[in-house]
């Protein structure tokens, strides 16, 4: 009798367990989000806090070598985004642009070559090495942006759109205070800031 | 049994093919199932430790300099001011800087645990100490300077968090003698 229950216990039957694990694979899969590479490839600084940042009604300023990135969550939001950005400056964008700027990553050019942009591959637009969103005084698009994107997401999802900055740990002080400044100028005064995480003992 | 007569219906290939195909019927799986199981725990850790780390920072609001108040009174004993220069310089003065408290003339610290953290620790229990009212915290003043980076700026609003200092502001206007002392030496 022992050596038969053994030799049973040798080789469990498998299938049932391959298929669930095929499941939760195939599940775990679907769900997660292929990452898009990022247009401004930034090294965070690090802190301990450990607030997550949020997954929808964000817009994140990417700060790093000068230049300032923007960059919006949710397809319809960006659409919206894209059309008034479109009405205000006097471009027109087709459908198909909508819905190719809608599924693409931060953009960090003027408003007047974003056309061009869009008509990119994937793969050619971090390459081309886009001079980052204008802020001066005399030609603040960044304002306009951050401004289009908040009516954009109070139209879509009717709630206020959160921003964060997601500065690069080399950055000097004023061209985050300049970011900055241009947001307090919406009165946006609360805002997050991205960080990598530190370990406890620091 | 079935494959025994599937066999022996093949006829001159015999005994071997029966043999085989017994044993193809069973695959053995768990080299299948660990792979499964790798995968599984790689996708669920990825996307649950793939989201960013934020801090929140809140400012004041931003008036304009006509209908500001004029300079609000504050006591001096609760104020520390922490300039960040280039280079991870961190100059912090306690009070006025004219007239520092005791102890508290500009002195240049590091950033992390044994230099400004421990300062902020045990001025904040001097302070508490002072005012007897929980209420009445230390006060600090972050001025970050022209050549202070990003990361200067949020290890000290870090140091904050850590700390648990009570009310903190981002101050970006430097006296001749503040600038002084971040250049000079």
């Amino acid at each position: 009798m022992a050596g038969k229950s053994s030799k049973k216990a040798a080789s469990i039957d498998m299938t049932a367990m391959c298929d669930v694990a095929f499941l939760l694979l195939t599940f775990f899969i679907l769900t997660a989000t292929a990452k898009i590479p990022e247009a401004l490839p930034v090294d965070t600084p690090q802190s301990t806090v450990q607030t997550k940042l949020p997954e929808t009604d964000l817009a994140t300023l990417t700060i790093g070598k000068g230049k300032v990135f923007f960059d919006l969550k949710g397809r319809e939001v960006r659409k919206r985004t894209l059309e008034l950005m479109g009405q205000k400056y006097g471009v027109e964008f087709t459908d198909d642009e909508k819905a190719t700027f809608s599924l693409m990553e931060g953009i960090g050019v003027p408003i007047l070559n974003l056309q061009q942009l869009i008509g990119m591959k994937t793969a050619d637009r971090s390459k081309a090495g886009q001079p980052g969103v204008p802020l001066d005084s005399l030609d603040n698009q960044l304002k306009e942006w951050v401004y289009n994107a908040r009516i954009a997401n109070i139209e879509v999802n009717d709630k206020e759109l959160q921003i964060a900055i997601k500065g690069d740990a080399k950055e000097e002080y004023p061209a985050i205070k300049k970011v900055m400044d241009i947001l307090q100028d919406q009165k946006i005064n609360s805002f997050s800031l991205v960080t990598g995480l530190r370990g406890k003992n620091f | 049994m079935a494959e025994l007569n599937t066999g022996d219906g093949g006829g001159k290939k015999g005994d071997k093919k029966v043999r085989s195909k017994k044993q193809n019927s069973k695959v053995d799986l768990t080299a299948m199932v660990d792979l499964a199981f790798l995968l599984i725990t790689f996708f669920m850790l990825t996307t649950t430790l793939s989201k960013p780390q934020s801090m929140n920072l809140g400012l004041p609001d931003k008036d304009d300099p006509k209908d500001a108040p004029k300079d609000i009174k504050v006591d001096e004993n609760r104020t520390m001011t922490i300039l960040l220069g280039d280079n991870d310089k961190l100059v912090r003065y306690v009070g006025l800087l004219a007239t520092p408290v005791a102890g508290g003339k500009p002195k240049d610290f590091t950033y992390g645990k044994q230099g400004i953290r421990a300062e902020l620790i045990s001025r904040k229990a001097a302070v508490l100490d002072y005012t007897k009212d929980p209420k009445k915290g230390m006060i600090v003043i972050i001025k970050p300077g022209k050549k202070s980076n990003y990361r200067n700026l949020v290890d000290i609003l870090d140091e904050m968090a850590i700390v648990d200092v009570p009310t903190y502001a981002i101050v970006n206007d430097f006296s001749p003698e503040e600038k002084k002392l971040l250049e000079g030496k």
